[in-house]
């Protein structure tokens, strides 16, 4: 900032030496300068023009301050033309300029901050304007002597004396200024800003000063800093203040203009200008702070939706600054209370991070690299942020459990669970950048990690690789809008698309995530989502959708502290429970913005959406050739209609969802037919094949009575199940023999699969029809059936989901595949085919 | 991933042997179950059985690491030992050696530490002898060999193992 105009050093003021001196030149000047000089030039404010016509009432030592007829417009900053009398008299300068300017500063010292720069720079630019007034006289006077002037606004507004005299020239300022405004609506000039920056330009910071005068004035509020007279430009004008030939746009014109506009909309029924609107003044504040803070325009909207615009220049306020340096002790090595006394013996100033934590620190200063203590080499604790702290305590691994992280780089969250387990258990750390994964090999080795496998996958191959683990953390990939204190590039790089595309891939990972999590593990079945953005694209957005396509609900994290995510943002509405997902912001928590989502799997089971399988039918079709040859001699038996029903249903059933019915092989089919089976009689069995085949293939068993209930209800399987028991019991002779006439029509092996488990008691060809059905659901999922395939190495009946389509003349005995699905469930689950 | 032959385990096991002597079977039967060393890459790692198992899922080219890293087979075949393995060898360390606080710094950037930095050193140690060194709060800092017969006022060479 120029030089602040400094209260305390306030020149003297009154008849003193400057003033006799000025008043001389004043005097002298008025006599020489034409008395209508200043009326002449149309840049003269209304103030400018009072003071002219008192000069020329006679006021010899009148101490008015006259408007040097070419006077450069004063920067509008101060109000009340307090800087017109200052551009005038600096522009008047005979004698020393610059004393002016620093007396002008002097003057200043209560006006505006910025003031003074401007005056000076007016100053330097009008340096020889015609006009000898001497303003400094005036605004010395007009403070010794208010009863004199009337003018000198900028003189008046001084400190203690500025709202009598506020009050008093208002009256006739505010007259005059309505004309100024109608004046400068025409001329549109620029604010204060270009009058600093471009005073070629910009002649009528004085007229829009007039206006905002009167804002300040009718508001009763006399604020002794530039008003924001002109915060709008006329309509009509450009932007200014990034003419290339004005140079860069004075940021602290920008930054008071931010500030203005700020406290204009927070009350803008009084403190609008008037005619203007309020997306004017919005569109205003976001140029300029875009302009300001240096952020793209697709950032800056966004942000503007997100916050309100108090919070908006704090946030943008916070991101200039980086977070405090955090560091998280390894509790495998060392206990926070040594960790904490070895560092300060090193020099190294910190606390404890906050009652939240148990093992975090924050650093204030340090005078040894923090990164290359002895203690950190030794794994004693690890470098990371507050927010990244969270995710773990909210996913609360628990030991000897088998946890999934599937972006781990650079490895803190990852450290962070093991050391919560002790060591026990397994971790399966994942990142998809091999580079980045080098990072994490060594952060895991130093600081004493023994119980994690580090491995090099796309997350959203996981459920194939391996699933079935009790927590899953998924800290995805994201714009990184919560921390661009780190990365000020976020600022410009990020544009719609950047976050779609990451909100899509999010979406997939967490789909993914969502699959690997055992949802029947005794201990877990938890699943914790983070992004370190703030973008409601990314953050909400993906967890509603995650809850609409799975079997998952959303849990409280176990972080009381953090703002709660929405519920609702703009025109898009999301689901209640989103109230427990949190939100962490860098000038709220001092933290990096963080979003943290939990939730929990209670089925393992994929609900199939509304849309047709028929898609993932084609594929399979291949398929049936190898299962038709067992089948078709039995299903041939069974009724053409029904097949072709069958068919049609089962198109449609697999348009809906081939994930899902992968899913259902992989879990949903064992573990929906297990927990039926198990459950019940044949019968039930049955019916839970049916079910299953309905849930994969849904109108397959063309189960007549059942088609329409399953087309329309895949989502939620348990409520099917109570319905179609019965409907599968009505069929539970008749769906056998449709799935075997199914079976050739439709390309739904899983529903084979399936259906063998009932079916094996039913019909012995049952088995292979089942086998087949599920072999088809399979077979819907070309990469995931394969997958199943491979897993499902034993073909017993209820593993046949896992097992491969191929071996489809498995008669599992019911018994038998009863037990075994839920023995052989698991071990699918875990293990992998190599 | 595969289990080590048995030339790559005698080559190993000597080596360790150097610097816990006959307590390397206390490394394999550990109370919490038992560990047994893989290969993977050229690098031995140290894992437990349970982690095993679900290691083992994972495709050979997508798997990156497991356990504990102990060190790595040369293209020569020799066995190198990481710093990694530090952890475990500290506790069955037969020769010690504990260097000053002063030097201590100095040694664990890279640098040399002479006679005059050590503060103890367990009798009996040969030259050439694997040793583990500690500083003097017993905080291990490094395996590494003796380099040379010691005397007074010489330098020893003492190295100090990175790793990963």
């Amino acid at each position: 900032m120029g030089r602040k105009l400094d209260p305390t050093k306030k020149e003297k003021r009154g008849p003193g030496r400057k003033a006799r001196k000025q008043k001389g030149a004043e005097t002298e000047l008025a006599k020489f300068l034409p008395a209508g000089g200043d009326e002449n030039s149309k840049r003269l404010s209304s103030r400018a023009r009072k003071r002219a016509a008192k000069r020329r009432l006679g006021s010899a030592e009148a101490p008015e301050t006259n408007k040097s007829p070419g006077a450069k417009p004063l920067p509008g900053k101060l109000p009340k033309g307090f800087c017109k009398p200052f551009g005038v008299s600096a522009g008047a300068v005979q004698t020393p300029g610059k004393k002016e300017a620093s007396s002008l500063f002097n003057m200043a010292r209560g006006k505006k901050r910025p003031a003074p720069t401007h005056s000076s720079a007016e100053e330097e630019e009008e340096d020889s304007e015609g006009d000898g007034v001497v303003n400094q006289e005036d605004l010395w006077g007009s403070e010794d002597s208010d009863a004199d002037m009337i003018d000198d606004y900028g003189a008046g507004s001084n400190s203690e004396d500025e709202d009598e005299d506020d009050d008093e020239e208002l009256l006739p300022i505010e007259r005059a200024a309505r004309k100024q405004k109608a004046q400068e609506a025409v001329a549109g000039d620029q604010w204060s800003e270009e009058e600093t920056d471009e005073e070629e330009e910009e002649e009528q910071v004085s007229a829009e000063s007039g206006p905002r005068e009167d804002e300040e004035s009718e508001g009763g509020l006399q604020i002794n800093v530039d008003e924001e007279e002109p915060l709008l430009p006329p309509a009509g004008e450009v932007e200014q203040d990034i003419l290339p030939e004005q140079g860069a746009p004075d940021l602290q014109c920008v930054h008071k203009r931010i500030q203005d506009i700020v406290g204009v909309l927070r009350d803008f029924g009084t403190q609008r200008e008037e005619g203007r609107s309020r997306s004017e003044y919005l569109q205003r504040l976001r140029k300029d702070l875009a302009t300001y803070y240096s952020y793209g325009d697709f950032l800056l909207g966004k942000l503007m939706d997100l916050f309100p615009l108090s919070e908006l220049v704090e946030f943008l306020e916070a991101n200039e600054v980086p977070r405090p340096i955090t560091l998280r002790t390894n509790t495998l090595k060392t206990r926070r209370r040594d960790l904490a006394q070895a560092l300060i013996n090193r020099g190294v100033n910190l606390d404890p991070l906050g009652k939240w934590s148990k093992t975090g620190l924050v650093v204030y200063d340090s005078s040894v690299p923090i990164g290359a203590t002895p203690e950190y080499l030794a794994g004693h604790y690890m470098l990371q942020g507050a927010s990244s702290m969270l995710p773990v305590m909210a996913l609360a691994p628990q030991e000897h459990e088998r946890i999934l992280d599937m972006c781990c780089a650079p490895g803190g969250k990852t450290s962070y669970i093991a050391q919560l387990m002790k060591n026990t258990g397994v971790i399966l750390a994942n990142d998809a950048n091999a580079e980045r994964l080098k990072s994490v090999v060594g952060n895991l080795h130093r600081l004493g990690v023994t119980n994690a496998i580090i491995s090099h996958y796309d997350g959203r191959q996981f459920p194939k690789v391996v699933g079935g683990f009790d927590r899953v953390l998924l800290d995805a990939p994201c714009s990184g809008t919560g921390v661009i204190s780190k990365d000020p590039a976020v600022k410009t790089n990020k544009d719609e698309k950047d976050i779609l595309r990451c909100a899509h891939l999010q979406k997939e990972l967490l789909l993914s995530a969502i699959d690997s999590v055992n949802a029947s593990s005794k201990t877990g079945g938890y699943l914790v989502y983070c992004t370190c953005s703030i973008m409601v694209e990314e953050n909400e957005w993906v967890v509603d959708y995650a809850l609409k396509k799975r079997n998952v609900r959303l849990v409280p994290t176990g972080l009381d502290f953090g703002q709660e995510g929405f519920t609702r943002f703009r025109e898009r509405r999301f689901h209640p429970t989103l109230r427990s997902t949190r939100r962490f912001y860098p000038h709220t928590h001092n933290m990096d913005g963080f979003f943290i989502a939990k939730f929990k799997k209670f089925s393992n089971s994929i609900p199939q959406s509304q849309t047709g399988n028929s898609a993932t039918s084609t594929p399979t079709n291949p398929d049936l050739p190898n299962v038709n040859g067992q089948v078709t001699p039995k299903s041939e038996s069974g009724s053409p209609s029904t097949k072709k029903a069958g068919q049609a249903k089962q198109r449609l059933q697999k348009q809906q969802h081939p994930k899902k019915s992968s899913f259902q092989k992989q879990n949903g089919i064992s573990k929906g037919t297990d927990t039926e089976l198990s459950t019940v009689s044949a019968v039930t069995k049955a019916q839970a094949s049916s079910k299953l085949q309905d849930s994969s293939q849904p109108p397959e068993t063309a189960a007549v009575v059942r088609e329409p209930k399953e087309a329309g209800k895949l989502k939620q399987q348990s409520p099917k199940l109570q319905s179609s028991r019965k409907a599968a019991f009505r069929k539970q002779r008749a769906p056998p023999k449709t799935m075997d006439t199914d079976l050739p029509a439709a390309p739904s092996l899983s529903k084979t699969q399936a259906t063998p488990k009932p079916e094996d008691r039913d019909q012995p060809f049952g088995n292979t029809t089942g086998a087949e059905k599920v072999k088809h659901q399979v077979a819907e999922q070309p990469f995931k059936k394969a997958a199943f395939q491979k897993r499902d190495g034993t073909p017993k009946g209820l593993k046949t989901p896992t097992v491969s389509s191929r071996s489809s003349s498995r008669p599992p005995p019911a018994k038998r595949r009863k037990s075994q699905s839920r023995g052989s469930l698991q071990p699918a689950l875990t293990s992998v085919d190599g | 991933m595969r289990p080590l032959t048995e030339e790559e385990t005698r080559v190993m096991f000597e080596k360790i042997a150097k610097y816990i002597g006959e307590n390397l079977q206390l490394l394999v039967d550990r109370p919490d179950g038992t560990y047994c060393f893989r290969l993977h890459k050229d690098r031995v790692y140290y894992v437990s059985e349970k982690i095993l198992k679900l290691a083992a899922n994972i495709s050979g080219d997508k798997l990156v690491s497991l356990g504990t890293c102990f060190g790595k087979f040369t293209k020569t075949h020799k066995f190198r030992l990481h710093i990694t393995a530090l952890d475990y060898l500290a506790p069955y360390a037969k020769y010690k050696v504990w260097i000053k606080p002063g030097a201590e710094q100095s040694f664990l950037y890279g640098n040399h530490v002479l006679k005059s930095g050590l503060g103890r050193i367990t009798e009996n140690t040969s030259q050439y002898q694997g040793v583990v060194v500690y500083s003097m709060a017993d905080v291990p800092l490094s395996p590494l060999n003796l380099p040379r017969h010691i005397k007074e006022g010489e330098k020893l060479l003492l190295h100090h193992q990175e790793a990963n």
